[in-house]
């Protein structure tokens, strides 16, 4: 009852395809949105940007790539850290071969030179399948992280292998450096994320979506209906890792400000964005954000309670979120392959006929 | 022949010790995926519970005394006991037999007829799950682990060797640990072969690597078969982690191991026993020759981290079944 | 010449009994042999298919039935033998390209995309006419909704033809067996393909739900002047629907021509038909 869909007639297939078809989605993404953009920049502070907001929206940028490869398409990676890498140190040559470049075209160029790394690891997925594939771009990670810190050219030949990212503003507002307030920087990253998500949603429901899950449910029968393999695969490969390089270059430059590659995209950033999208739901945009939210909240929220209102040590709230991540990931696995995005639809379809029974 | 020479020769000779280390380790994957076609990421984190466990055992540490001291403010940490070795390993044994019923019951039971994919990811969180819970049961910090295995280098092997190669060349280094290590690996081996051919829950786990439904048509156990084989791995487990935790002591590290294994089975083939022996021997070979003459001088060094990856790459495009593997065929 | 007045007749086609009209020679298998290491699946097989005309291949189990139309696909390359498609010698192609071409198939044993709807389904159908480019499909603007609506169109024509209004927005995991199969019908029909191969569309089916995939098939024939090429078990669907039959019996061809004349073929009834006792 609370969730109303009768009465809601669509009268053509344009009105039948749209993102949120029932009206009270359409509302409730409306009023999302007006929420978090006229609301949260008079509300957010220091804290809250950097402990939760900003990579939150971050994250979801490089689960929503990760999504794409993984979820739609099939193809499993565990080398998304190794390619946030990539698109940090694109930012960083960028930023400082060229002075003058506008920080938004530093990011999408990031991304874009992030792709063509991508296409070139994703064509081993031209002959292997599932884990092996998982495990080539394993290959990958590994390879990356130690190029990035062994090639002096990519860090500028610092002494500490470390980079920083240059001041930098955009329409006159800081965006990197000391001077960024968080305002600016919360307001550049949801820039990024709602076009990307948006961009992102168009590519799926469309005929290239439907090639990347025909792709990932049956490769044969799909190539023999007329879907291009190759194409089609490397095309995941490529938008993916737009996003995930998109992702990192951001955190890089807005978020981080200083990375050293093995800590910042080490092969544990990998698994955090693959369990992510367990969480959140395969093959869903909303999904996404959902296990971004639920990944950066944990660590966040059992330190508050352990640490904050128990007292316990801090070692003790870090074994626990292994616990808890290692288990859910199973549970959710279990019980719902979908994960929090199917319980989410689950819970709406409730919602309909609540308080009735049937 | 010159020092150089013999220095390559005792490179190669510790990158087969090396190879044998990470043969260990490869054969629980390969147990657990030839009887149930799951690639098990979570055998590092086994070794390290493993080791922890036997640590915990033989100290007389108190399970989970950081956690009850936090919530009942008490300051326990140990029983005051002291097992002896043989008596720890026996119950760490009985511990992992237990671990593998629970994986089973809990994990397995649920999952029968998924993707290879989704298993997979269970086990991955099945991996984190078990870090954080060794973790909280016996403690983060890095721990000792002596069982008597003797350790340094052999002496007697270095002094015989000394006269090979001339005056800057002082005898073949190999660390006894990596002796004892390789002794118990081809022990190891001959019995799971032996195992897997001879007997009959041997076959009964080949009818179950081959088709699940035809081994239970035939009357086989299928939950009994798992929690055979993942008692085995257990077992491994131990014993990589026995070696590994003796070499650079327990400590989260050593579940990285998992990591390494996975180019070992992509060149020996995920099926196949004696090819983790030899896919762990190429890896660990190639690895260290590979950084001697070639990453050390010219690349930089520390190319060990990546090296069998790419390798294990080449094979995947090229050979995807491994040496040993079985031919994975299409049909529609 | 007689020759020349033959192949003229042969190209002409001609006309059925029922007034349907059947082409000229579309696809020709000439000397088709295929081996999978040691075994030999196809055996120096040669046959035609005719524009317009249902053509049933039928065999006792493992003749090679569905081998050879997973080559007549681009799935398999028989090692010896070429294929002539109207006329022309084809390459090598791959399964993809072969589609393009308008070549569209449904599986033995179901080959839907178990993560989708029945809609998206019969959408992925459409794969080989949707030409939007990644940008416009990215920003959704120009041709791209406008396609989707469009093909969608033609989709809900199916589905309509198909009766299977109810079920369009169900995840094809879910449906029952008959129903998976008229799904995959609609989706191999949905391509709107010149040559349609279907591999026992009526396996694990009651003999209501048999008529209604006959009469889908006759219909699909009747109406859009398919070729159809269909592999079958069940003796009575074929001598019913098919213009001509060729019998295959480990992996060669044992019998070719119409449905009587395939049925008083006395090696095609001591490898597969038998005898009828008192």
């Amino acid at each position: 009852m609370l969730y109303r869909e009768s009465g809601d007639f669509k009268t053509s297939y344009a009105k039948d395809q749209q993102t949120f078809p029932i009206a009270f989605d359409r509302a409730g993404y409306f009023a999302t949105l007006a929420f978090a953009v006229l609301v949260v920049p008079f509300l957010i502070n220091d804290y809250w940007a950097n402990a939760v907001i900003l990579p939150f929206l971050i994250y979801a940028i490089a689960a929503i790539g990760l999504n794409i490869l993984t979820g739609f398409c099939g193809q499993v990676s565990l080398g998304s850290g190794g390619f946030m890498a990539v698109g940090a140190y694109a930012a960083y040559k960028l930023m400082t071969s060229f002075p003058d470049m506008s920080m938004i075209f530093v990011i999408l160029l990031s991304g874009g030179v992030t792709a063509l790394v991508g296409i070139l690891f994703g064509l081993p997925s031209l002959r292997i399948k599932g884990f092996y594939l998982a495990v080539a771009t394993l290959a990958a990670q590994f390879f990356l992280v130690w190029l990035f810190n062994k090639v002096p050219w990519f860090y500028n030949y610092s002494a500490t292998g470390m980079i920083n990212a240059p001041e930098r503003s955009v329409f006159g507002q800081a965006i990197t450096g000391a001077e960024a307030s968080p305002v600016t920087s919360y307001l550049f990253c949801l820039g990024f994320a709602f076009i990307l998500a948006w961009v992102a949603r168009n590519l799926t429901r469309g005929v290239n979506g439907r090639k990347w899950m025909a792709i990932r449910d049956m490769d044969i029968a799909a190539e023999i209906i007329g879907v291009n393999p190759l194409k089609t695969k490397l095309t995941a490969f490529a938008i993916s890792s737009f996003y995930v390089g998109v992702a990192g270059a951001l955190l890089f430059t807005v978020y981080l400000g200083s990375v050293e590659v093995g800590e910042a995209f080490g092969v544990g950033k990998s698994f955090l964005i693959l369990f992510m999208i367990i969480i959140g739901g395969l093959g869903s945009i909303f999904g996404s954000f959902a296990g971004a939210a639920f990944m950066v909240l944990l660590p966040v929220l059992l330190k508050n309670i352990m640490v904050g209102q128990f007292g316990w040590a801090t070692d003790l709230a870090a074994h626990f979120e292994f616990i808890i991540v290692g288990g859910l990931i199973i549970v959710f696995l279990i019980l719902e392959p979908h994960g929090i995005a199917q319980l989410w639809r689950i819970t709406k379809e409730k919602l309909r006929l609540w308080p009735f029974p049937h | 022949m010159s020092a150089e020479f013999y220095f390559g020769v005792e490179v190669f000779l510790n990158g087969l010790m090396a190879g044998v280390m990470y043969s260990l380790v490869a054969l629980g994957f390969v147990l657990i995926f030839k009887a149930s076609g799951i690639f098990n990421y979570a055998q590092g984190v086994m070794a390290l519970f493993a080791a922890l466990t036997l640590v915990g055992f033989q100290n007389g540490q108190i399970p989970f005394a950081h956690l009850i001291n936090a919530i009942f403010g008490t300051e326990l940490h140990h029983f005051g006991w002291h097992m002896p070795a043989f008596l720890a390993i026996v119950c760490t044994l009985l511990v992992m037999i237990a671990f593998a019923y629970i994986v089973e019951f809990l994990i397995l039971k649920h999952l029968v007829n998924q993707e290879p994919i989704i298993l997979f990811m269970a086990t991955i969180g099945l991996a984190y799950f078990m870090e954080g819970f060794g973790d909280l049961m016996w403690g983060s910090d890095i721990k000792k682990l002596d069982v008597g295995i003797p350790q340094g280098g052999n002496f007697w092997l270095e002094e015989n060797t000394a006269f090979l190669g001339g005056d800057n060349f002082y005898g073949f280094y190999l660390d006894n640990l990596d002796i004892v290590a390789a002794i118990l690996a081809v022990f190891l081996v001959s019995g799971l072969v032996a195992f897997s051919q001879y007997t009959k829950t041997g076959r009964a786990l080949r009818a179950v690597a081959d088709d699940h439904q035809a081994a239970l048509s035939v009357g086989i156990s299928l939950r009994t078969i798992w929690v055979i084989v993942w008692s085995i791995a257990g077992f491994v487990a131990l014993i990589a982690g026995i070696m590994w935790g003796t070499k650079s002591g327990v400590q989260f590290s050593l579940s990285l191991i998992a990591l390494k294994a996975l180019p070992v089975l992509m060149l020996g083939g995920f099926t196949s026993i004696p090819g983790a022996i030899i896919g762990g021997l190429l890896i660990g070979v190639g690895e260290k020759m590979f950084e001697f003459l070639i990453g050390a001088p010219y690349l930089g060094g520390a190319t060990e981290n990546w090296f069998a990856y790419m390798l294990a790459l080449l094979f995947l495009v090229f050979r995807p079944q491994g040496l040993f593997g079985e031919k994975i065929i299409e049909r529609v | 010449m007689i020759q020349a007045e033959m192949a003229e007749m042969a190209d002409a086609g001609y006309t059925t009994a029922d007034g349907r009209k059947i082409g000229g020679i579309v696809m020709e298998m000439k000397n088709i042999t295929l081996r999978f290491g040691g075994v030999v699946a196809i055996k120096d097989i040669s046959f035609d298919i005719r524009e317009g005309e249902i053509r049933a291949i039928i065999g006792p189990n493992g003749a090679g039935k569905s081998s050879m139309l997973n080559v007549i696909n681009g799935f398999y390359h028989p090692q010896e033998g070429d294929i002539f498609f109207h006329g022309k010698k084809r390459r090598s192609l791959k399964p993809y390209q072969i589609a393009e071409q308008g070549t569209a198939r449904t599986f033995q044993n179901i080959a839907l995309f178990k993560g989708m709807s029945t809609l998206d389904n019969i959408m992925t159908g459409r794969i080989t006419h949707m030409k939007t480019n990644l940008l416009d499909q990215m920003l959704w603007w120009r041709s791209a909704e406008a396609e989707e609506v469009a093909n969608r169109e033609v989709v809900e024509r199916i589905i309509d033809f198909l009766e299977i209004q109810a079920i369009r927005k169900t995840p094809v995991g879910r449906l029952p067996y008959g129903l998976q199969k008229r799904v995959e019908l609609g989706r191999a029909l949905a391509a709107e393909p010149k040559l349609l191969l279907l591999d026992e569309p009526m396996a694990g089916m009651n003999v209501e739900e048999k008529e209604d995939m006959s009469r889908f098939i006759l219909d699909v024939n009747d109406e859009f002047g398919t070729t159809i090429a269909l592999i079958e078990h069940d003796m009575g669907v074929v001598m019913d629907i098919a213009d001509r039959v060729v019998v295959m019996d480990y992996g060669k061809k044992i019998g070719d021509g119409t449905p009587s004349e395939v049925r008083a073929n006395q090696a095609v009834i001591d490898a597969y038909l038998g005898v009828a006792h008192d």
